[in-house]
Order: C-alpha cells, then structure tokens, then sequence
C-alpha cells in the first residue's frame, strides 16, 4: 500500500516547476495569453524536447511511456503555473490514436505529437453541450467506404492551433452508434477558430466541417462502435482538468494567504480574523481532498481499474464545484486590489471559470457518479 | 503510487476474515452472551489494544495491519474490539508513554480486558474549544492533591470507575498550558458528585461532574506535575486514519440510497430527484476524498514521516457529513421527516429522527468544526493566531 509519489515522480516536479518558474511565471503568462495563438510555439518546442508532450506516449512511438501518474504531476504543475499550451489536448488525441488507431495511424501520428511537431485535439461536444450518446447530432454520410462530414464541433480545446481533429459523429441510429474520425486541418473542407473565452490562458473554439471526406483509413477504429473510445476522452479530459486545477487552485490559496499575512486592518493582519481564516482553512481541505480523488483516478486509469470512471466523476465534480467557489474566494479575500487588472487574483478566478464546465460541470459529474453507484 | 497490500498483508486479511467467519453471527443473532464471547476471543487474538506495543500487552500490529483490522471489521458491522472506548482510544496510550510502571501494571490490563469505563475529565463550564485556560485546581498536600472544581460534557460519568482528569497545580505559572496536570481519579472517590445532562435526543450520555476537595494520591499523577497538557495532546494525536469512520459513513449512506429508492417525492421514488442524487453522491464523492485522504496520511506514516496538523481535513469532513446525512435523510422523508421516532408513520423504526439529532457527540466532541478550522490555518497555512 503506498498512496504517493515515487522518487522520480518527486524529481519530474521539481523540473516542471523550475522550469516554470524560470521561463513562464505570470507575467510572461499575461504576455503569451495575449497574443493571437494563445501560447508560445517556442517554448511549445522547448518543453516538447524536455519529454512532455510525449509523456504518455510509448517509447516505441518516440515518447517517455510513462503513465497517468506521472501525468498527474506535470498538469499539477502546468496548472499551477497557468501554463498557455495545448498540452491536454494534445496528449488527449494521442491517447485516442494510441486506444483505437491503426498501426499506421499511430505509426504517423503518435512520434509527431510525441516531438510536438503537430498538435491534437479531440473534437467532440456540439451545439447541445452534452457529453452522452444523445449529445452527438453531427451525422456522417455513407461514402464510398467511408463518410463525408458536414456540420459543426464547439468548445474544442486549442481548436485555433490544433493540425489534427479526432472527431466524434454519429454513424447510425443506435443511441451508442458513434465513429471516431481523424480530421487534418489541411483537408478540404476544414476550418477551425478559437471562440474569445474569459480565461485567456485556455484556448477553445469551433471546427467548421464542410463536405470533408472521411475515408475509412481516417476512421479510428470500427464505425459506430466508437462510444467507449468517447467516453474514455470525456473521462480523460475530465481527469485532466481536475488534475491542473489542484495545481491552480493551490497557487489562489498561496496568493491569498501570503496577502492575508501582509495586509493590515484594523491594528491585525486580516488572516488573524477567523472571516478570513476559516474560508481560507476551507479552500485548503477541499484543495487535498479533490487531489486525493484525483490520484486515485489516475491509479485507475492507469490500472484499468473497473472503478476508473466513478473516481473520475467524483474528481471532476468535486473540483468544478470547488475550484470555482476557490477562485470567487481568492479575489473577494483580496478587496479592491483582487478586482484589478495588474494583480494575479484574477487569472485564477477566469481559469476556474473554464474548468468548470469543462468535460462536464459537478452536476453532470455527481449525477453520472450516482448512476455508476447504483442510483 | 500502488493500493494493492503485501503478500503478508494479504494473509493477514484473510486470517481477518476467517475470524469474522468462524465467529461473527448475523446482526439479529449477536445477543450479551455473544458479545461476551467476542471481546474474550478478540483479546485472546492480540486484536484489542492492536497497534499497542506487545510488552504492555497490545497487539503489536503494523499501521498497515491495523487498517485492514479495521477495514474488515467495519465492513461486517462487527462490533469493536474491546468494550472500554476511551481507555482505549486515548486513556491507554497516555499511559504507554507517560505511565509509570506500577500504573501501566495497573491499569492497561484493565482497559484491554474492559472490566471497567473510563471517562474523561477535560471540559469546563467556562473552558470548551479554549480547553487550556481550565480552572478546576488541585492543590497538593502530603502525598495526595486536593482536587476542587467542576467539568461538564464528560461523556459516560455515571458509568465510570475512573476518569483522566485535567487540573491546574500552577495558577502562576507563565502560561496557561504550563501550571495543567493530568491525574488519574476513581470516581468513587468521596468528594465528587456525578449530575447527568439530557441532550437533545432525549437521552442521557454526558454529565457535570463536581469535585469537592477529591485526595487524589500523588502515585496517580500521569507524567509530571505541570506535564498535563503535554500529556493530553500527545495522547489526542495518537491519530487513527480515520479508515473506520468513513466505513461508517459509507454504511449509513448506502442505507440513505435505500430509504430513497423507497420513499416517494412528488409520487415518483425519491431517488429518482435530480437534487436527491446530487445531494447523495456529493457526500459520496467527500466519503471517499476521507478515505483516500487517509491512506496519504498512512503512507506518510508508513514512510516514517510525522503526521501533523492535516488529519484536521478529514475531522472537518466527518463533522459536515454527519449533519448533512442526518439532514438529508429527514428530507427525503418530507412531512415524515419531522415526526418523532415513534410515530407508526416514521421509516425504519425512527433510526434517521435518532441519527439527525446525534451529531453533536461527534462533530462537537472533538473540538468544534471551527477549531478544527484555526487549526488548519495557524498551523498549515501559517496564518497568524488569534
């Protein structure tokens, strides 16, 4: 029975959080956040020849082929940085190509996102926002021996600069006949933008699909059997985001108790006030309580433990439902000074802001979690 | 990061289970004479006092034993090991390490065999979550201290044979966790006055207890004079991970899922609600946030580093979700909800009415949610006191 990190594991945060700490702190964040892309492709490229975008990737496709463990510590990091990158979403149409691609798919795409020469992104909620079988409208069409792809896919992470779609769309008329289709940017038919988000660190935005021809060597995997590959990115993604948002979530919490240590009123730094401590002593129990979740899910996943999804729902409501009443808490405990532009409180606010919902906010979470337990 | 067990371990837990097989009946078949039996095989096994040293009689057993003793107990509703709750949950290891030897041939037989209750003297009319600035004072004379004064809130006082008891010996002294004595005191000493207290379920658990010029003989102080707070501290963090309570937690939960798959809600089951399903797998998601808080505050343990403020986390969880439960599963019975136990209309013989008025004896017990809270931000977050 051991429940934490292994030596090296220990060693690859020190890295990611020097590394961090030297060549992105918060005003470089500020600077790349407000630039087109959204994120710097030369520090893309740094960090990609440190190993990290080929984390999880095999080693016989060019990555370090660690697991979700692993994982866990450098989102922790990049989350606590507010790392601008498309690191998830890359590592997420890795994930899918890895599952359910053809050897010559993985052959192609897996040693490019593991160098980050190319960036994925999976492609997979529309108009009706809803991360279940019934959410999917996108139908492809029966062409050839494959389908032609016409319609549109929202809230796509780092659409704006992702080179490959993995795409989800509906295939026949069962509830679960869904197909999984690899979308190059490039390919007639395509065109894709970032949508202005509150949080400019995160990129999401819209794949425009306009007669694309999907042939059967783009398929991931059978045609309409692709639910569970689905369901695994929601369930990754999910797992994603509540293992950065640990990470950002501590950083509030570190911001606003140094504040509450420094700032002066009435005659007593205010975190002597138990108005101040104790939602401060809140932020930190709900804090080590998702993260515990979220190491248990990533012991799960990677185990292929038949508890995956359950813990994963329980991480990812827990930290919807926490991290957004953590960033409401870090700028009000601030005063005026956490209302403004210049001071940091409001990055972490915005940034709780595009977590919550993504991948599913606590409602659907706690409501799949009571499903899975028997409710 | 790996949840599986030792081979060892394994084996262990199946020697559990064949315990419990072999000799633990179904819940409507465990009458006193079962009960007898159990504590007698129980201790016969080393299983009672499992995590005290093996030379005063303990069972010696690892951290990692201890939680699959207690995973697998609670699992099967068994019922505890040893029948002498606060001997041995704090009163027994403030005696393993500040004990002298006469006390600890004394007393530690006692507790683990549970010929006997022990009670704890620590509360005050006017000292509670500021339980340092006590006043009850013992004055020593030849070899005894005179003990005057009063506590109030102490748990199972009229069931007693001895009590751990917090006194000032030094109102001088510089501050007011120094001057504090632990003494041991039997309760049928002349001088005290046992008056128990009605809590709001009805019942009566707790008690004041007066003590007019108590001798209390000096061969029963615990540690050194003026040593008393040191004494209680160390014995309050002889931390459990808490593995038992969340298999409580988890229990009482499952039967809310079932009383709301059986109660109706607008004529559909209440399980069905939207509000009731988040609602239960809310405190579902914060039931296993404790557990696996605490298997990283065990393999802290297991990695022989010190566990220090953070056990705070899970003693504010457990506190929430005491009331929430009890709160939820009112609700879900409506109307029903509100009728006392006895009504013919109340579900499953009024256990929830009973539950929803109970919380108290954990979640304010222990130290209140808010000093749980100015523990967590003094000494983790570093924010200065009040």
């Amino acid at each position: 029975m051991d429940f934490g990190f292994s030596e090296e594991q220990d060693l690859l945060r020190a890295e990611v959080r020097k590394l961090l700490a030297e060549r992105c702190p918060l005003p470089e964040v500020r600077k790349i956040a407000e630039t087109r892309e959204g994120f710097s492709r030369e520090l893309w490229q740094h960090v990609a020849e440190l190993g990290w975008t080929g984390l999880t990737i095999p080693e016989e496709y060019g990555g370090a082929g660690l697991g979700f463990v692993d994982w866990v510590v450098l989102l922790e990091e990049t989350g606590r940085a507010l790392f601008p990158s498309p690191l998830v979403s890359s590592a997420l149409a890795a994930a899918a190509i890895r599952a359910a691609g053809s050897p010559a798919q993985r052959a192609h795409w897996l040693p490019r996102l593991a160098r980050g020469s190319a960036i994925g992104t999976p492609a997979l909620l529309e108009a009706s926002d809803h991360p279940a079988p019934e959410g999917f409208a996108l139908r492809g069409r029966p062409a050839g021996d494959g389908f032609v792809l016409s319609g549109e896919k929202l809230f796509v992470g780092d659409a704006g600069a992702a080179d490959l779609f993995v795409v989800a769309f509906r295939s026949g008329e069962a509830r679960e006949a869904l197909s999984l289709a690899l979308v190059e940017r490039g390919a007639a038919g395509v065109a894709a933008e970032d949508l202005p988000g509150i949080d400019l660190t995160r990129r999401s935005g819209r794949l425009r699909l306009d007669e694309v021809q999907v042939p059967q060597s783009a398929l991931l995997g059978a045609a309409g059997g692709a639910w569970p590959a689905v369901s695994r990115l929601f369930d990754l993604g999910a797992f994603a985001v509540a293992a950065e948002a640990v990470g950002s979530a501590e950083a509030a919490l570190g911001l606003t108790v140094s504040y509450a240590r420094q700032r002066v009123q009435f005659g007593s730094p205010i975190g002597r006030f138990q108005g101040v401590k104790h939602p401060l002593a809140e932020m930190y129990v709900d804090v080590e309580s998702w993260k515990s979740l979220v190491y248990y899910a990533a012991w799960a996943l990677d185990t292929d433990h038949p508890d995956a999804p359950l813990a994963v729902s329980r991480a990812k409501a827990y930290a919807s439902e926490a991290f957004a009443r953590i960033g409401v808490d870090c700028v009000q405990l601030h005063g005026g000074i956490g209302y403004t532009w210049e001071y940091d409180a409001q990055l972490f606010l915005k940034r709780s802001k595009w977590a919550r919902p993504a991948f599913g906010d606590a409602d659907f979470h706690y409501e799949r979690a009571a499903a899975l337990g028997g409710l | 990061m790996d949840f599986h067990f030792t081979p060892e371990e394994e084996r262990f837990r199946a020697e559990v289970r064949r315990f419990l097989d072999e000799n633990l009946p179904p819940e409507g078949e465990r009458d006193a004479r079962f009960l007898a039996d159990w504590q007698r095989k129980a201790r016969a096994k080393g299983w009672v006092g499992f995590s005290w040293p093996k030379e005063v009689g303990g069972g010696g057993g690892s951290i990692a034993e201890q939680v699959i003793l207690k995973e697998e107990m609670a699992k099967r509703k068994a019922p505890p090991l040893g029948s002498c709750f606060m001997g041995l949950a704090w009163v027994g290891p403030a005696i393993v390490e500040y004990g002298t030897p006469e006390q600890k041939r004394r007393f530690i037989p006692d507790i683990l065999d549970g010929t006997y209750q022990w009670c704890t003297g620590y509360s005050e009319p006017g000292s509670g979550s500021d339980l340092a600035s006590l006043q009850c004072r013992a004055v020593r004379e030849g070899d005894a201290y005179v003990v005057t004064g009063q506590k109030i809130w102490t748990s199972i006082a009229m069931w007693s044979k001895w009590m751990i008891l917090l006194v000032r010996t030094d109102a001088a002294a510089g501050s007011k966790h120094e001057g504090i004595t632990c003494l041991l005191v039997e309760m049928a000493s002349p001088g005290i006055t046992v008056r128990p207290i009605r809590n709001m379920a009805g019942g009566a658990m707790f008690a004041e207890v007066f003590f007019d010029g108590v001798r209390v003989p000096v061969a029963n102080r615990l540690g050194a004079e003026g040593e008393g707070w040191q004494v209680t501290v160390s014995a309050l963090a002889h931390e459990r991970s808490g593995i038992a309570e969340v298999t409580g937690l988890q229990r009482s939960l499952e039967a809310i899922k079932d009383l709301a798959r059986r109660s109706l809600r607008g004529g559909r089951p209440a399980s069905e609600d939207p509000g009731v399903r988040r609602r239960i797998a809310r405190a579902d998601a914060r039931i296993e946030a404790m557990r696996l808080n605490g298997m990283r505050f065990l393999t802290k343990q297991l990695r022989g580093e010190p566990l220090g403020s953070e056990t705070s986390i899970n003693k504010l969880h457990r506190a929430n979700l005491e009331v929430e439960l009890g709160d939820l599963a009112l609700e879900i019975q409506g109307s029903r909800g509100a009728l006392a136990p006895g009504a013919d209309l109340v579900p499953d013989g009024g256990h929830w009415q009973r539950f929803a008025l109970s919380w108290p004896e954990v979640v304010i017990g222990g130290g209140t949610p808010n000093i749980q809270k100015n523990i967590i931000a003094e000494r983790i977050l570093g924010l200065p006191k009040d």
